[in-house]
């Protein structure tokens, strides 16, 4: 296993001028799972998205080590994947399609058509692989997710909502993977729902976290 | 104290400004400090110098300290830059409009149209756009940060074309302007004068008087939009 | 450099295999070019219009039909929900030169397309030096992609995109507007290619300057 940490230091958003959340500071390391627990519009979503470096906090600064060096913010999305409702496949590209033109831009230098139909195979969408998306169930449409984060055989993976629109198979599925990260890195998940909290080596309840109100 | 001191200087100095470009006579041959000569071609009508180009130049001067001030909401994110550009890019609209309506009453008389596409004519219309598209820009954004984050980007691209009017203009139009008939240098935007020394001191003073009340309108307008930023309250 | 062209040659791919595929704004494209070229047939009529306006014309046909398509590279990331997608892919300059590819060889062949329709059916519009005339088209692509692309960005976060595009371009590309026309006249006066050389130099500059500047400020506009 890779030697990986990832720590969040204070982090602070406001979205005019009204304070989602405030000093929020954990550290995690290769093995663990963390789980960002809160009802929606708590600021979930939000701290997902400065988490993976989509968002900048308006204070406080999210810091990744990898094998002993710091990973510069610009280059975070190298290391992270990320499944969540705001992460969408093209629709006009069939399933295969999508994999291997992420894998493209993001110049993985592996055989990328045999891992992505290897990780199609596992989400068991690998019949339907050269069909558009746009004719996918949402539940396929969610798995194919799931294989487009882990192409890259991310270090951190961060799950947002990640059960929503899955039938049982595809949770137990989902629960597989959880398993996998957490052998090969480091697991985020956002949720609300109860069952994912077993889940977790430490748990941040955003619910709790939620300042009254906001000055300045 | 000091600052009302100040205040009331710079109105002072307003006032005998703008009486000397009104009042002081306009003679053929001035033998007295306070004798303005004639300009063939211009004459009373050559006073308007005193306020119309000053207020352009406050446009500009507008323009140049709402990118500035974007470009540094840029680097520290904090929210008084960009209540500062907006208030500088709300001012210098205000004087665009006024030069560009001065301006224009005065090319009725003189050119005979209100409005003939000359370089600065144009210039000044594209500024005038420029405020416009920026407004609109504003407007069209919900969330505070993002809508100074995208005028601030908006007016740095548009403080880097504006400059490019420099050497397109000369290529394309005449100058009608005073101090650009004939003289290829002065096609340009930018005017070059050659005046009578003391024409050139009142055109001065009222320059510098100008810009002194632009930045006196833009302390108070800055400040202004504070207590207005501060006691709304924050959007649920 | 790799590292940032690399990434930006398969954006480049995905939208234009996207494209292809969808054909979101070629259909709209030319239809535009259609519509506002028989506009300006019907309204000339048989009339004798000087060469300086009908190069005026030209490039307003090109202005507004770029209007009408190249906003759709960002505008369709947006509405598809795939900026994230984008985000976690590479880094924000990858994108916007990718992006800036894919403008550029939209408007250089709908350019091309227009340019070779208006001289087939507007018969009083000679072309006398035509090397000029096929440089301009080149340069003008060149810096019309430049600044259409970074607006594009902007507007894709706005509210009304449709409506807005046209108004914050308009003031920003009114420079290269200018000198391309004037550069068009030149070259339907048989003016020497050498004449043209200041309209050249504002062109490259102007493109230069503004990709400049896009790349720096990109990253502000891409993330949230």
């Amino acid at each position: 296993m890779k030697h990986v940490t990832f720590s969040a230091e204070s982090l602070k958003k406001e979205f005019n001028r009204r304070v989602i959340f405030d000093a929020i500071s954990f550290s995690l390391h290769e093995g663990e799972s963390f789980v960002i627990a809160g009802r929606n519009g708590s600021g979930k979503s939000t701290l997902v998205k400065i988490l993976c470096g989509l968002l900048s906090p308006t204070r406080g600064s999210v810091r990744v080590n990898v094998e002993g060096k710091e990973v510069a913010p610009d280059l975070l999305f190298r290391y992270i994947g990320l499944i969540s409702p705001h992460f969408n496949m093209y629709e006009e590209f069939s399933g295969i399609e999508n994999l291997t033109l992420f894998g493209k831009i993001r110049g993985l230098e592996n055989n990328i058509v045999h891992d992505a139909e290897e990780l199609l195979r596992q989400f068991n969408i690998f019949e339907r692989r050269n069909d558009e998306v746009r004719t996918y169930s949402s539940g396929m449409k969610q798995r194919l997710k799931f294989a487009a984060a882990l192409l890259h055989r991310p270090e951190i993976l961060v799950m947002d909502e990640p059960t929503s629109n899955l039938d049982e198979e595809g949770i137990a599925t989902v629960r597989f993977v959880m398993e996998q990260q957490r052998q090969r890195g480091i697991l985020i998940i956002a949720t609300n729902e109860k069952d994912d909290l077993k889940y977790a080596d430490s748990i941040l309840n955003l619910d709790e976290q939620r300042p009254a109100k906001s000055s300045s | 104290m000091k600052s009302a001191t100040a205040k009331i200087g710079l109105v002072v100095w307003l006032t005998l400004v703008i009486s000397a470009g009104i009042l002081f006579p306009m003679v053929a041959a001035p033998q007295k400090w306070y004798e303005l000569p004639i300009i063939p071609g211009l004459e009373e009508k050559a006073r308007i110098i005193f306020f119309h180009v000053p207020m352009a130049w406050t446009t500009v001067v507008a323009f140049i300290a709402s990118t500035i001030y974007g470009i540094r909401f840029l680097m520290t994110k904090n929210l008084d830059y960009d209540l500062r550009s907006v208030s500088a890019a709300g001012l210098g609209t205000m004087f665009c409009i006024l030069a560009t309506v001065t301006g224009s009453i005065w090319a009725k008389f003189n050119w005979g149209s209100f409005w003939n596409w000359d370089p600065r004519e144009t210039s000044i219309f594209v500024l005038l756009l420029i405020y416009g598209a920026y407004f609109a820009l504003r407007s069209a954004v919900d969330v505070e940060e993002k809508r100074a984050t995208l005028s601030a980007v908006y007016s740095i691209i548009a403080g880097v074309t504006v400059p490019f009017f420099i050497f397109v203009m000369p290529r394309i139009m005449t100058g009608l302007h005073p101090g650009s008939k004939g003289d290829p240098q002065g096609a340009g935007p930018v005017v070059q004068f050659k005046m009578a020394p003391n024409m050139l001191l009142v055109f001065l003073s009222s320059l510098l008087g100008f810009t002194l009340l632009y930045f006196w309108m833009f302390n108070l307008k800055v400040r202004a939009s504070r207590l207005e930023f501060h006691s709304q309250q924050p959007q649920e | 450099m790799k590292d940032f062209s690399a990434p930006a040659i398969h954006i480049f791919f995905k939208d234009s295999h996207s494209e292809l595929r969808t054909r979101y704004a070629m259909n709209a494209l030319l239809m535009f070019v259609v519509t506002a070229l028989a506009l300006v047939l019907f309204s000339v009529g048989n009339e004798v219009v000087g060469t300086d306006v009908l190069s005026g014309i030209l490039w307003v046909i090109i202005f507004f039909s770029g209007m009408s398509g190249l906003s759709r590279t960002f505008v369709s990331e947006e509405e598809r929900g795939t900026v994230v997608t984008l985000q976690l892919l590479s880094r924000p300059t990858s994108v916007l030169l990718g992006k800036l590819l894919f403008n550029f060889v939209l408007i250089l062949s709908l350019n091309v397309l227009i340019a070779v329709l208006y001289l087939l059916m507007v018969s009083r519009f000679v072309i006398l030096t035509p090397s000029i005339f096929w440089v301009t088209i080149f340069l003008g692509s060149c810096s019309l992609a430049s600044s259409s692309t970074i607006i594009a960005a902007i507007i894709a976060k706005a509210n009304t995109k449709g409506t807005l595009y046209p108004v914050l371009s308009f003031p920003i590309m009114l420079p290269l507007l200018l000198t391309v026309m004037n550069a068009t006249r030149l070259s339907t006066e048989g003016a020497a290619f050498s004449e043209a050389f200041g309209e050249f130099q504002i062109l490259v500059s102007y493109t230069v300057v503004v990709i400049t500047v896009s790349i720096l400020l990109f990253s502000f506009v891409w993330k949230d």
